[in-house]
């Protein structure tokens, strides 16, 4: 697996879009996480030419990247759907019923903590504890907390928002991220 | 500053900086520990050595916690115990209780401290990893992730060892994996294969896949020697078990490598064992009497070549009975047919009529018999091996400009000491494996400066500060040119050359004319990074060259050395720690075979032939008068052997049908010697063609010492017997030798010290040989034995050796600046023939590929001929990545793969000589150092194409 090979016919990775978060960190130390993060915030996901790629450019050998990217939960290695749906397992969600909301968007799209939809379209995942403990239980729709939910509000919700082409995990970033400028 | 603490009530003193456990193993404490070794950074992760200190809030590791004045530790307290035996119930909660069939039972440390501390098997186990049981493809490293305990020992051994960080750490918590790269297949992962992780590994996660089964630490026998294979002399034990080496350890205190060592020395030992050994003395049926007979009494058989299709053992009465027929022999038939004949051609023709190939596969001791057998028995100093096939040149250039030719220093000092490490033309990373590591890590760990110059872009060139690509052949003009911008500079070292030196004025004249610009083009290295280079060199000092075939395999061989030696005296990098010129030598003993008189024109310790007290001493020693005429090379025998001027060719241990240049030649010649004999291990292409084929013993199955590319001298001990009727090469040639006494070949003088051949014993020959050659006079089995690390000149029992030579005075007196003009390769590209070819060989290969094409899984690594074609002459031919080609020159053509690859520069191609169905030795040209008398392999014109599969 090198950068310039191929990807078995999935989409190409532009690789180009990288340089200039090369260019910001040029000859700083220490500056793996950072551009793991800002890579993730191109791709919405780390794919494997891009980990190739910050290893070979960074001097730093494959299995060292890899070894960050995969200990923090922050990062992923499988491409993510459109839209992605985190669910706080924290110990007041968690009592508060979040396995209930876990149970339903099993059932209704047949995805665990983890999985994406077939249609590439919900990515589900689990965190622990997102300091919204008052709004128990707490969930993240594309990068929005919703509050108080209960299982028939959210699959509302998450249908919702799947329904709406203008909104996506990538366009929230984008739009937080002018926000914090 | 010393630091003074107590350790379970004991005072102990220690240096600042020093850990608690250095500090107590010192004072004679025992810590246990897993996650910790020597030779690698302290994690602290395993917890096992936790030990009180008082004041502290918590254990401390003891591997991680520096000393501290006035310190008190409790090594062996209750709570110490408590927690090191929780660690241990932990660890053991998630491991297989298998131990009873576990490969490293018996060698296992988790083992030995579970043991120590008493811990039962965990009663209630909490979830348990299941992971699949050696999921890697790759043939040398089995992986059983369920017995690892994260100890993280193979990914700092792959990190701080071998500089490759194929392993790491994934995910996290209990999910926490170790991984090769992203989680690829370990050869995905710039896996070279070398068993460092698995050497490190202190439990079964980790072993050897050839050795599965074989037998368990309790079970083996270890054998301490010295490899095979390259010049490094790296030592290792070889397991035997039931005659049959089933493994290969590192000796953690191997003088030279420590516990590296590469794929070809720990993987490669299954030749030893292969079905196609030779395992008697075979006879072409017309040079013997009473075949039938034999035959028939089944005393004799019909030796069926293992490569037309037999398995060599087999003696079916079917097979066609022609005077062309190997006979099976026994060995007073075999040694008799070569005896006499030796002998009538001796006494008919003289001694010219005969030639002998000695081998750098052979030991020290059989190489001083060899020679002389030629010089005392035969009469003659025809007598050469292949060095001068790869070294002649060092040995002949280094010679003209510091007095002797070979490594100036050592391979720990030029790893260790020297500021800048310049290679040129050594693949050092596939040739010189460990001393790859050891240049990697002095880069790495040392701040050591790497200048890499080679035609191809080698694996250790991305490694290298700058890299530099110049043409092949053009050597002479890019050492004048970083000696042009050098003395620009001013940079020159002008008090080493104005004391230690002649003949700047006439260098400087002549690299004056080597501007940056007119050496560009020459040699197509921008003029930007030839002042890099002068500047890195001038910067670093000192520095220390090492340099390979790539500098000695040209007409120009002798005139490259000579430049190297001008460079690294103008810089002032001679005779002193850290510097020197380091030709770094391929074969195992190929430094010892040139010792040992294994040369034309030297007797054992490069004692000229045409000087008359020497001649005298060795005449007075042997016995016999002796010949003051220079015998004739490798090369020349060949052409000789081929027009009849000699009669007799003897070849031990080399095989020329691969490794000669311009092979056609070679076949004719050897087809058309009159009587041939080959001493081999196999089947080889020479052996093909002999009248009589001796089966030798390996390395394995002798004692005796190697010498190698760093002068050191060190023992190879016997592990297994020889096949079959195999012998040693030293009992093959001193019966030969004794045959010939009896029948008159030679008189010596009864009354010669030396001229008897009735040895006791290998070191019986060593004995000899103190007594005849000053350089080895204080060289025995008994200081080896007893651990000195030798490097010769070592003039007397008591001399320590000498590890960096021409300190103070170089061996001539003054060291010799030769000014040396550039002068293009014999052969050029034209329209016909419009590509370069420049040979080599790989990592997984070893020069004519007898042995390691017989090491069941190097050859599984690399099981075919490759030709490194770059992609943009690949498409103007049309040639796809492993595609057949065909690969003619003006002598011959080879069909082979092509790999297409952007290692190799445009107009350039790549092809090794380890297959002998497709060697690059067909295609090169026998054009010779007109002083070295080595043939120019590293350029001829050829052209390419490609053929259909069919």
């Amino acid at each position: 697996m090198t950068a310039s090979d191929g990807n078995g016919g999935a989409p190409a990775v532009d690789l180009s879009l990288m340089e200039p978060v090369f260019e910001k960190y040029a000859g700083q130390p220490g500056a793996l996480i950072p551009i793991l993060q800002k890579a993730q915030d191109i791709y919405n996901y780390l794919p494997p030419e891009v980990l190739q790629l910050i290893a070979e450019r960074l001097g730093i050998a494959l299995s060292k990247v890899y070894g960050v990217a995969t200990f923090y939960a922050q990062f992923y290695l499988e491409r993510r759907g459109r839209h992605v749906l985190r669910l706080c397992d924290g110990t007041a969600c968690h009592v508060k019923g979040t396995p209930a909301l876990l149970a339903a968007i099993k059932d209704e799209y047949g995805i665990r903590p983890g999985e994406t939809t077939p249609d590439g379209e919900l990515t589900l995942e689990v965190v622990y504890c997102i300091g919204s403990c008052a709004l128990a239980p707490a969930t993240v729709l594309d990068g929005r907390v919703m509050g108080h939910m209960r299982p028939t509000q959210l699959l509302q919700r998450v249908k919702r928002q799947i329904g709406s082409p203008l909104c996506s995990e990538e366009k929230n970033l984008e739009e937080r991220t002018r926000r914090s400028r | 500053m010393a630091v003074t603490l107590k350790i379970n009530g004991q005072t102990v003193t220690a240096p600042e900086g020093a850990t608690i456990l250095e500090a107590a193993h010192k004072a004679g404490i025992h810590i246990p520990t897993l996650c910790h070794h020597p030779d690698l950074s302290n994690v602290g992760a395993c917890r096992i050595c936790v030990v009180e200190v008082e004041g502290a809030r918590n254990l401390q590791t003891a591997c991680t916690t520096p000393v501290a004045e006035g310190m008190v530790v409790h090594t062996d307290s209750e709570v110490v115990h408590a927690t090191r035996r929780f660690v241990l119930e932990m660890l053991l909660s998630d491991h297989p209780n298998d131990c009873m069939t576990c490969e490293v039972n018996g060698d296992c440390e988790l083992q030995d401290l579970v043991y120590d501390y008493g811990v039962k098997w965990p009663e209630h186990h909490g979830t348990r990893h299941n992971w699949e049981i050696d999921p890697d493809p790759n043939p040398f490293i089995f992986i059983d992730r369920n017995k690892c305990v994260l100890c993280g020992r193979c990914i700092r051994a792959c990190a701080e060892i071998q500089n490759r960080d194929v392993w790491n750490f994934a995910y996290r918590g209990f999910k926490t994996k170790l991984v090769a790269g992203a989680d690829q297949f370990m050869l995905d992962a710039r896996c070279e294969s070398c068993g460092q992780c698995v050497a490190y590994c202190p439990v079964g996660a980790l072993y050897d896949k050839m050795s599965l089964g074989k037998g368990r630490a309790n079970q083996v026998q270890k054998v301490r020697t010295t490899c095979s294979y390259c010049g490094v002399g790296c030592n290792f034990d070889l397991n035997v078990r039931d005659g049959h080496i089933v493994r290969v350890t590192s000796a953690p205190d191997a003088p030279v490598n420590g516990m590296a060592l590469c794929v070809k020395g720990r993987y490669g030992y299954d030749y030893v064992h292969h079905p196609d050994r030779l395992t008697a003395p075979l006879v072409r049926a017309r040079w013997l009497e009473g075949v039938e007979e034999k035959l028939q009494s089944g005393e004799w058989r019909v030796f069926i070549s293992p490569s037309s299709g037999g398995n060599g053992r087999d003696s079916s009465e079917s097979a066609m009975l022609t005077p062309d027929t190997f006979i099976q022999t026994d060995w007073d038939t075999a040694l008799d047919v070569v005896a006499r004949k030796f002998a009538e051609e001796k006494r008919l023709r003289g001694p010219t009529a005969f030639g002998m190939l000695a081998s750098a596969k052979c030991t020290n001791e059989e190489n001083y018999l060899f020679n002389k057998f030629a010089r005392q028995i035969m009469g003659t100093n025809t007598i050469d091996h292949c060095a001068r096939l790869c070294h002649s040149s060092s040995v002949a250039g280094l010679a003209i400009s510091f007095g002797s030719g070979a490594m100036t220093n050592t391979i720990a000092d030029v790893t260790t000491q020297s500021k800048c490490i310049f290679i040129i033309g050594s693949n050092t990373t596939e040739q010189h494996p460990v001393i790859g590591v050891k240049v990697r890590r002095a880069k790495r760990y040392l701040g050591t400066k790497l200048l890499v110059a080679d035609p191809r872009r080698i694996d250790i060139a991305d490694y290298a500060d700058l890299y530099i690509r110049h043409r092949p052949g053009t050597d002479v003009a890019l050492l004048n040119g970083l000696m042009h911008i050098i003395i620009r500079e001013g940079w020159h070292d002008q008090e080493f050359i104005a004391a230690r030196t002649e003949g700047f004025e006439e260098l400087k004249a002549t690299v004056e004319k080597y501007t940056p610009e007119r050496v560009s083009e020459i040699t197509g290295v921008p003029v930007e990074q030839l002042e890099a280079a002068a500047r890195m060199l001038a910067e670093n000092r000192p520095g220390a060259m090492l340099y390979a075939m790539g500098i000695t395999q040209h007409t120009v061989g002798v005139l490259n050395v000579m430049s190297c030696a001008n460079l690294q005296m103008l810089l002032g990098n001679i005779g002193k720690p850290g510097g020197g010129v380091n030709p770094l030598r391929g074969q195992s003993n190929v430094q010892g075979a040139c010792d040992m008189g294994g040369l034309p024109n030297v007797y054992p310790g490069y004692q000229p032939v045409t000087d008359p007290a020497v001649r005298q001493k060795f005449e007075q020693a042997w016995g016999v008068p002796l010949s003051d005429q220079i015998g004739l090379t490798v090369t020349e025998m060949v052409d000789a052997a081929g027009r009849g001027d000699i009669r007799c060719l003897y070849i031990i241990g080399e095989d020329p049908m691969t490794s000669e240049p311009d092979l056609n030649h070679v076949r004719h010649a050897l087809e058309h010697t009159h009587f041939l004999v080959v001493q081999e291990l196999f089947m080889t292409g020479a052996a093909e063609l002999a009248d009589v084929v001796l089966p030798a013993a390996s390395f394995a199955e002798k004692e005796g010492t190697f010498t190698n590319t760093e002068r050191r001298i060190q023992r190879v001990r016997q592990a297994v017997e020889p096949p079959g009727e195999a012998r040693p090469d030293a009992w093959i040639i001193t019966q030969l030798a004794k045959r010939m006494l009896a029948l008159g070949a030679a008189s010596p003088r009864a009354d010669a010290p030396y001229a008897g051949w009735d040895y006791v014993g290998v070191s019986d020959v060593m004995r000899e040989i103190n007594a005849l050659t000053p350089i080895y006079a204080g060289v025995t089995y008994q200081r080896l034995e007893e651990g000195a690390q030798l490097h010769w000149p070592v003039p007397d029992t008591q001399h320590p050796g000498t590890p960096i030579l021409h300190v103070n005075k170089f061996t001539r007196g003054l060291g010799k600046f030769v000014a040396v003009d550039h002068m293009p390769p014999a052969e050029l590209p034209d329209g016909e023939y419009p590509l370069i070819l420049t040979t080599g060989r790989v990592l997984y290969h070893w020069h004519g590929g007898a042995m390691t094409r017989r090491a069941r899984n190097l050859k599984a690594m690399y099981p075919e001929a490759l030709v490194e074609i770059n992609p943009h002459d690949a498409r103007k031919v049309g040639i796809q990545n492993r595609q057949l080609v065909k690969l003619a020159s003006r002598r011959g053509e080879i069909i082979s793969r092509a790999l297409v690859t952007e290692r190799i520069a445009p107009g350039l191609v790549f092809a090794t000589f380890h297959f002998p169905e497709a060697a690059a030795n067909f295609l090169t040209i026998a054009a010779l150092d007109p002083v070295a008398k080595i043939p120019e392999y590293k350029v001829c014109a050829v052209k390419v194409m490609p053929v259909s599969e069919n």
